[in-house]
């Protein structure tokens, strides 16, 4: 469904079922459009008189400000629409939303939304010009943010095919964990732990390739890479887990636990961070920590996204 | 009135009289009149139907369905599902109360009644509300539904999350000898779950139902079945490990009983993939496992019947997101295509097969029906087996085209449907 007949990215969904060579194009792409800090910004005019939606029917700001820094630096015109408080507050169906949109002549909708599979569904019914991003969906999938994560590890680390890789904390709720998933089994990455307590586990996860670790020492023995996720503290109310004090006490990253990792090891967060919590604040800003990094190749991530988006139409003599 | 009609050298199956043979039927004054050699020489056909070739059998007897009215006429209305049952030869229906459209006044019960008798169609039993708008708190009025012609109670898939109240409301049910239709969910183990809970669901990125939501509720239950010895039927089990627990609870000597719907004997979460929101269903549609064990079940009759849940939806209630859809099926015009698939695919024979959805759910529901008795009702339909047909939703006549059997082809179809001994469907 992402891709058109000649293989080409006609959305970006998912990272699940893509061929290793397009992953490799957008991080190579992506390198291209990285800018350093302090430096000239990197511009291209590839989506010069194209108009990029953003849909957020959920709240963000990092995802949604490098959406727009990408655009603005591919020369887009960019709408940002706070669907929360509009439209569907009043009862318009998300299809409605889509098509009245749609009438205004835009070219691509970036789509967060707090359903799995809604930029699926917007894909699947919305004019055949149009380009869709996933800008996260539910619990399935956040693409980008997967791909951003791979290109700061490869420059970091170069192949991953010897990597080790640990992703820690709330799995179960997580669409960044599986899409990191399916871009480092798809990358061959040698080895993917998943560490959390049984509650934030989803069923029978091991199916997409990882093991599991409920041990937090045990599993980041010898990694080269950590990902840390995001501990949702609406989660607390649900019986999850004892309390925010406990978490940080049983799988907290501190340094005495990121020494069991490699040394040359890096830490990887998709933000926002909360310190104390999943994170010590001296890892968080330590030297081993690429978190900035992140942030900067998320922008140049969501340019080489989006302009292979659009690119594929116009090779294809649509739009 | 209806005319008196023979119907001539048709197969005339009703596994309930053990009648399997190529003989006329006469129908007369409604009811029928003869079969074979019992038709009276006196009797006077006005209009003879030369069914050679086709099969003619007991009207189906559907133990739940869905009729959206009153409440939800932007679904469906009571005349256009009561004709969509017809053309499938269901001549019965039993009418499950849902929030939306709870049925747990005398006034509903009998304006349902009053619009399924004013449409003409398949006839429409009425199961009533166990509490009042299915809230799960205060009992319903079920002496006054039983007096008004309910024919069971049941609570939908709503909970009663006080289990004082749910003994209670067995106890009162039993007071009144209505059967207790119960769907065996543990609502605090759902959560907000869209489908089974499995590798695909964690995949897919889809709130989980675990199985344990069954099991857990049905548990619940048969503890309540055994302190109080009121009986109770279980509506749509959907795993390997409920049948087991079925299973044991018959060997104890529980009286209870259960039914399956029909998609459930052939989808699973597979049919999910890609998130089709026509398998957007409750109970989920499980794994093959399950499905497998399901299929067990009704060959060897630990299951005592199966039904459509038939759940039509207007299309924009499946245009969205997998979990913002409504789950259910429009599954009427399915449900006798799918059993006779059964009877293909050698699950079961065709005299269980055509019991399961005639003789048995008329006894679960206590409804005279289900059989080709002479001096019953003339409720039959004729089937040609050898029509083979691909299912196209615009060719669906219920206003609910969600149905995820697209494409499908069947052998066999519904040609004319007799209600009272009048002809009310032919194709």
């Amino acid at each position: 469904m992402q891709l058109t007949a000649d293989g080409k990215l006609k959305h970006f969904l998912t990272v699940e079922g893509l061929p290793p060579l397009l992953l490799e194009e957008i991080l190579d792409r992506a390198e291209q459009f990285v800018s350093l800090p302090g430096k000239k910004q990197v511009q291209a005019p590839l989506l010069r008189g194209k108009t990029v939606m953003n849909l957020f029917f959920e709240n963000s700001t990092r995802t949604r400000t490098t959406f727009e820094l990408a655009a603005k630096r591919l020369s887009a015109d960019l709408l940002n629409l706070d669907i929360r408080n509009s439209a569907t507050a009043k009862g318009e169906s998300l299809l409605d939303t889509i098509r009245n949109l749609e009438a205004m002549n835009c070219d691509m909708f970036v789509v967060r939304h707090q359903s799995s599979s809604a930029a699926h569904f917007i894909a699947k019914y919305c004019a055949p010009h149009i380009g869709v991003i996933n800008a996260g969906d539910g619990r399935h999938a956040h693409p980008t943010q997967a791909m951003l994560d791979m290109l700061t590890i490869r420059q970091h680390k170069g192949d991953f095919t010897p990597l080790k890789v640990a992703i820690v904390g709330d799995i179960k709720h997580s669409r960044v964990a599986r899409s990191q998933i399916h871009a480092l089994t798809t990358l061959c990455a040698g080895e993917i732990r998943l560490i959390a307590p049984k509650t934030l586990m989803p069923e029978r996860i091991e199916e997409m390739g990882v093991s599991t670790y409920t041990n937090i020492e045990k599993g980041l023995e010898g990694v080269d890479v950590v990902i840390m996720l995001r501990l949702q503290h609406e989660r607390m109310n649900t019986a999850l887990l004892p309390s925010v004090r406990e978490f940080y006490a049983r799988y907290g990253l501190t340094q005495e636990r990121l020494n069991l990792a490699k040394s040359d090891a890096i830490v990887m967060h998709p933000g926002p961070v909360n310190r104390g919590v999943e994170i010590d604040s001296r890892v968080a800003d330590g030297p081993q920590s690429v978190i900035l990094q992140q942030v900067t190749n998320g922008v140049a991530v969501r340019m080489a996204v989006m302009s292979m988006v659009l690119g594929s139409r116009a090779e294809s003599g649509g739009v | 009135m209806s005319r008196s009609t023979l119907i001539k050298n048709g197969r005339i199956i009703d596994p309930a009289n053990g009648i399997d043979e190529i003989a006329d039927i006469a129908i007369a004054k409604g009811k029928i009149d003869g079969i074979g050699n019992n038709i009276n020489t006196e009797f006077k056909a006005e209009h003879i139907i030369d069914a050679k070739g086709q099969w003619v059998l007991p009207g189906i007897v559907d133990l739940s369905a869905y009729l959206r009215e009153p409440g939800q006429e932007n679904k469906t209305r009571i005349a256009y599902e009561t004709y969509s049952a017809v053309s499938a030869g269901i001549t019965r229906i039993c009418c499950m109360p849902e929030t939306n459209s709870p049925i747990d006044s005398g006034a509903t019960v009998k304006l349902i009644k009053s619009k399924a008798k004013q449409a003409g169609f398949a006839r429409v039993s009425v199961i009533g509300s166990l509490t009042q708008g299915l809230k799960g708190e205060q009992l319903s009025h079920m002496g006054s539904l039983k007096y008004v012609g309910c024919v069971g109670l049941s609570q939908g898939h709503q909970p009663i999350r006080n289990l004082a109240t749910l003994r209670k409301a067995m106890e009162y049910a039993a007071t009144f000898e209505l059967p207790l239709f119960l769907h065996p969910i543990e609502h605090t183990l759902m959560m907000d779950g869209g489908m089974h809970e499995g590798a695909l669901s964690t995949r897919l990125g889809i709130h989980p139902i675990p199985v344990a939501t069954e099991t857990v509720g049905m548990a619940q239950i048969l503890i309540l079945v055994k302190q109080t010895n009121c009986p109770v039927h279980f509506c749509r089990l959907s795993s390997a490990d409920s049948i087991e627990m079925l299973t044991k609870a018959k060997q104890d000597g529980l009286p209870v009983t259960a039914d399956v719907a029909a998609h459930q004997l052939f989808l699973t979460e597979m049919d999910v993939a890609d998130y089709n929101p026509l398998c957007h269903t409750i109970p989920p549609l499980r794994s093959e496992r399950d499905r497998d064990a399901l299929r067990q079940a009704v060959s060897t009759g630990v299951i005592d019947a199966i039904c459509s849940d038939h759940q039509p939806h207007e299309i924009d209630a499946k245009l969205a997101p997998f979990e913002e859809t409504e789950p259910g099926i429009s599954a009427f015009e399915t449900l006798l295509p799918l059993v006779m698939r059964l009877v293909e695919e050698k699950v079961l024979t065709l005299s269980q097969a055509i019991t399961y959805i005639t003789q048995s759910p008329a006894e679960l529901a206590g409804i005279k029906a289900g059989t080709l008795e002479v001096g019953q009702s003339a409720d039959l339909s004729l089937f040609d087996p050898e029509y083979f047909w691909q299912l196209d939703p615009t060719d669906m006549v219920s206003e609910g085209k969600n149905s995820p059997f697209t494409g499908w082809g069947f052998n066999g179809k519904t040609t004319q449907t007799f209600v009272k001994g009048k002809s009310v469907f032919s194709l």
